[in-house]
């Protein structure tokens, strides 16, 4: 990798606005360290760098210009297949059939949780993967109720497909793909025999928010959504006409023979919709308290544009808040912030994400199994004194990795033992169809003492070398460096002194273990 | 730890008569705090609270048996608990056969049954009728912090103790979430001595988020000074993840330093589909959990400083469902056990013949009833200012 000094940057940066004056000034690293840092996991110091020349407008929008739809890491083998969800119908299956069922779709869901990790390390787009996270905790879904490991592989993919794009298309995508007719009962809505669940939840949560509809908007509402289902064959979505409630309902005020569809265009039409996806957006870009008047503002802009992500993103990052020096550090890190940001600001690249996706889990981020139908909490309540030792833990452990023993594969994590890796991961409106047979009392630890052991392994297959690490930050001195590496890995000053002469691992460690690193 | 802290350290130290140890304890890495603390004997808090959260509404039906009455046969074709089956506490109800070991605590007058527990227009929603218990809320009320926290806001817990309350084996704290309480969520003391070196307090927060992460690194300094001494126990616990829990929480326990409350969770008991395996299998883990967790409270002679209450987020559809299961309901039944319970049945059975709307039962005792009884008459402290209304205490305590 080229090394540049951090004044030979400024300077370069300088001479650049000065050949071009048109241009406005370069935001420097602060900027853009806190741009990085809102709109990806964790920014490195190569990142920083070029973004630092950029004026903030322009960083803007070479985000937005460069955001993926696909992922680059290759899917899982099994990612593409089209036939029957079980092997063996549910009617005939044995206990068996159903054991071997679950073992593999646990087995499934930890290589996908893995390969979801890895794709957020290798994106060249981290504001894509941070926007496809975001939607998986709004238009939530669960592998513990769904179950079958590809078709919370396949909304994964329609998530990020739509992350950026048009909040509509990504709404009716959303409501009718198949994991979520799942997840949300629309396969039990039926004519005669309605179930709320899609029609609740699609205007408390995904749309208008709580308080701009009434119960019986919801019963009518439910009537409409009446058969959509899946093919158990294919896996997807289909709809049943004979399922279906093809009578009046009045949702909302308009009274019409509406299909899910048409519902669904209703809640688009309420300005309550924009305000309130341009409020869960401001809580994960810019504070924990959105600005009344200026998520209107924004919500404005948004539906002007006819729901363009994009457009709302530009809002929001351009807005005074967004820059504000108060507003620095004022976000707690999920989980997934924590461990993909450190292995990217340490540049470090596991072999086996699988440990990592593990480790997420003890911290209380699941990833493909947000705990109920309103996702993660998130904020302050992702720490408790247990969630911050385990964050502690693996920032201790990983950022001493320099003096261990060679690593070793993760080769004892198998089947069913991703799935139960977190006590309680997840509890779904309804349970899964067929709960996988509970393992006996001894089984149960043991497992854990699996996991355990190939999380150890996972984690010491990294190497952390502190003092080549430092040496790669920009400055001339050590003093510099040492600041660089202060600014890069935190948004707002240490909290707790610094130890005088430290060697450069101890002097990384007390920055990753400050109470400061836990914000974004 | 902060001055503020110390200081209150300081005092709560010198108040103390003598430093009591507990017999079998080792106190390894016990540092001069940790060793010296006991629990603070004026405090109403030397009393423990345990409460168990059944996660994913238990169903109440099949935890206490009406064996007499034909409407229950009749909505649970399939699952209904034989009368023969059943563990009978009285003529009329008997307990699910796997909670057979309760007969112990029911014997030995220590076991209190509280029947329709609910409360008035039940929210049938997991998430929401959770919050709504945990938070001691009326169905339209939304409240950010726990009902013990918010206890232990008013009446605060001495410094001197560990922590004001201990979550075990979950990352949500439930009736202890909000910053007003010390509470501390673990999986087990090791683990959690092994890590807490890593947290340090630190000087005044600059924002909210950051506030917080210092008082849970505040919060964990104290308590590991405190919860330096790992107990050695001769009973043995189940070996399942509620049995660990039990386990870990008894280890807090035994500890001289005294913690308020400890909340444990075991679950799910969301039985839409074949309830009957699993539901067995989780009362029968929950039977054996407590019996674990008497005995353990026996050996370090605390039992009858102790009260453990049940709870869940609703109780279940008294009609099966198609599906060898049951749908989510409204009132439930919770336990209580303890060596100065008072023996016997509260509230009453819901009419099985008068069911609602839609198809649930009504609720006979409301659940902050329970909660003002703990607090009035275990613990001694205003009820009224901590639930925020006036709720009649049930006589399951003796006096």
């Amino acid at each position: 990798m080229r090394r540049r000094s951090f004044t030979g940057s400024s300077i370069a940066a300088l001479a650049f606005a000065a050949a071009l004056p048109a241009l406005a000034a370069p935001m420097g690293t602060d900027d853009a360290r806190h741009l990085l840092a809102r709109t990806g996991f964790g920014p490195t110091t190569a990142e920083v760098r070029e973004f630092a020349m950029l004026s903030r407008d322009d960083a803007i929008e070479r985000l937005l210009a460069g955001t993926r739809t696909t992922p680059v890491t290759p899917a899982p083998a099994w990612a593409a297949e089209t036939g029957p969800l079980r092997p063996t119908p549910a009617a005939t299956a044995t206990a068996d059939d159903r054991k071997a069922f679950q073992q593999e779709q646990a087995r499934r869901g930890l290589e996908m949780r893995a390969w979801w990790v890895q794709e957020m390390l290798a994106t060249p787009s981290p504001l894509a993967e941070r926007m496809t996270l975001f939607w998986h905790n709004h238009f939530v879904s669960s592998q513990q109720k769904v179950r079958v490991a590809r078709l919370m592989y396949a909304q994964n993919a329609a998530l990020r497909a739509n992350a950026l794009g048009n909040f509509g298309t990504l709404l009716h995508v959303a409501s009718k793909d198949p994991a979520m007719v799942v997840y949300l009962d629309s396969v039990q809505n039926r004519k005669g025999a309605p179930n709320e669940n899609f029609a609740r939840e699609v205007m408390e949560l995904f749309t208008l928010g709580q308080g701009h509809y009434g119960e019986q908007d919801i019963k009518e509402a439910a009537r409409a959504f009446t058969g959509w289902s899946i093919e158990r064959e294919t896996g997807a979505f289909v709809f049943r006409p004979r399922l279906h409630d093809a009578g009046e309902k009045t949702v909302l005020g308009s009274t019409g023979r509406f299909d899910g569809d048409d519902v669904l265009d209703l809640l688009l039409a309420r300005p309550e919709t924009s305000e309130f996806v341009v409020g869960k957006l401001w809580q994960e870009f810019v504070s924990p308290t959105p600005e009344r008047r200026e998520v209107q503002r924004i919500a404005r802009t948004f539906r002007a544009s006819g729901y363009d992500l994009k457009a709302a993103l530009r809002a929001l990052l351009r807005s005074p808040a967004f820059w504000a020096p108060e507003q620095r550090g004022v976000l707690v890190k999920s989980p997934v912030d924590v461990v993909v940001g450190a292995l990217r600001q340490l540049e470090l690249s596991p072999p086996d994400t699988r440990a990592f996706a593990l480790v997420a889990i003890g911290m209380g981020q699941n990833l493909f199994a947000p705990p109920n139908v309103r996702g993660w909490p998130g904020g302050e309540s992702w720490i408790n004194s247990n969630t911050l030792l385990a964050r502690k833990q693996y920032l201790d452990r990983i950022a001493r990795n320099d003096a261990e023993a060679p690593p070793a594969t993760m080769k004892t994590i198998s089947t069913a033992d991703a799935m139960s890796a977190a006590p309680e991961t997840a509890m779904p409106e309804t349970p899964a169809r067929d709960a996988a047979p509970a393992p006996d009392a001894t089984g149960a630890n043991a497992q854990a003492a699996r996991i355990t052991r190939g999380v150890e392994r996972g984690l010491r297959s990294v190497r952390f070398d502190a003092a080549a690490w430092l040496a790669r930050r920009d400055g001339a001195t050590r003093d510099a460096r040492l600041e660089s590496a202060r600014k890069l890995l935190l948004p707002i000053p240490p909290q707790l002194p610094a130890a005088a002469d430290a060697d450069a691992a101890t002097a990384v460690h007390a920055l990753l273990l400050d109470p400061a690193y836990q914000l974004r | 730890m902060n001055a503020m802290n110390r200081r209150r350290f300081l005092r709560s130290l010198a108040s103390l008569p003598f430093a009591p140890a507990v017999a079998g304890a080792s106190f390894g890495l016990a540092s001069p705090v940790g060793a010296a603390a006991g629990v603070d004997a004026a405090s109403p808090y030397r009393k423990l609270l345990v409460v168990v959260e059944l996660k994913g509404g238990n169903d109440g039906l099949n935890t206490l048996v009406p064996y007499t009455d034909e409407a229950y046969y009749a909505l649970r074709p399939k699952l209904a608990i034989a009368r023969d089956a059943a563990v009978q506490l009285t003529d009329r109800v008997g307990l699910h056969p796997s909670l057979a070991p309760f007969l112990t605590f029911w014997d030995a007058r220590e076991l209190a049954v509280l029947q329709g527990v609910g409360y008035p227009q039940p929210n049938l929603s997991h998430f929401r009728s959770i919050e709504i218990w945990d938070t001691a809320s009326s169905s339209d009320e939304y409240i950010r912090d726990g009902w013990l926290t918010r206890t232990f806001a008013k009446r605060p817990v001495p410094a001197s103790f560990a922590a004001d309350g201990v979550v075990v084996g979950s990352n949500d704290l439930g009736p202890l979430a909000g910053d007003g309480a010390r509470a501390i969520a673990l999986n087990n003391p090791q683990q959690f001595l092994q890590r807490a070196a890593l947290a340090q307090p630190a000087a005044a927060a600059t924002n909210p988020a950051l506030a917080h992460i210092l008082k849970v690194e505040t919060d964990i300094v104290q308590a590991r000074a405190h919860l330096a001494s790992v107990q050695a126990f001769r009973t043995e616990f189940p070996a399942n993840g509620f049995g660990n829990a039990v386990k870990a929480a008894c280890q807090v326990i035994a500890n001289p330093a005294g913690v308020a409350a400890v909340r444990l969770s075991l679950g799910s008991f969301d039985t839409h589909v074949n309830q009957a395996g699993t539901h067995a299998r989780l009362l029968s883990e929950l039977a054996q959990g407590l019996v674990a967790l008497r005995s353990a409270l026996v050996e370090l002679e605390r039992w009858n400083d102790m009260l453990v209450v049940t709870y869940s987020e609703f109780g279940r559809r008294p009609k099966e469902n198609q599906s060898g299961g049951t749908d989510h309901g409204t009132a439930g039944v919770h336990f209580v056990l303890g060596g100065r319970v008072a023996r016997g049945l509260y509230g009453a059975q819901p009419d099985l013949g008068a069911l609602g709307g839609d198809g649930n039962v009504r609720y006979t005792l409301d659940f902050r009833d329970v909660y003002a009884t703990v607090l009035d008459r275990w613990w001694g402290v205003d009820a009224r200012a901590a639930l925020g209304g006036r709720f009649a205490p049930v006589a399951f305590l003796r006096a």
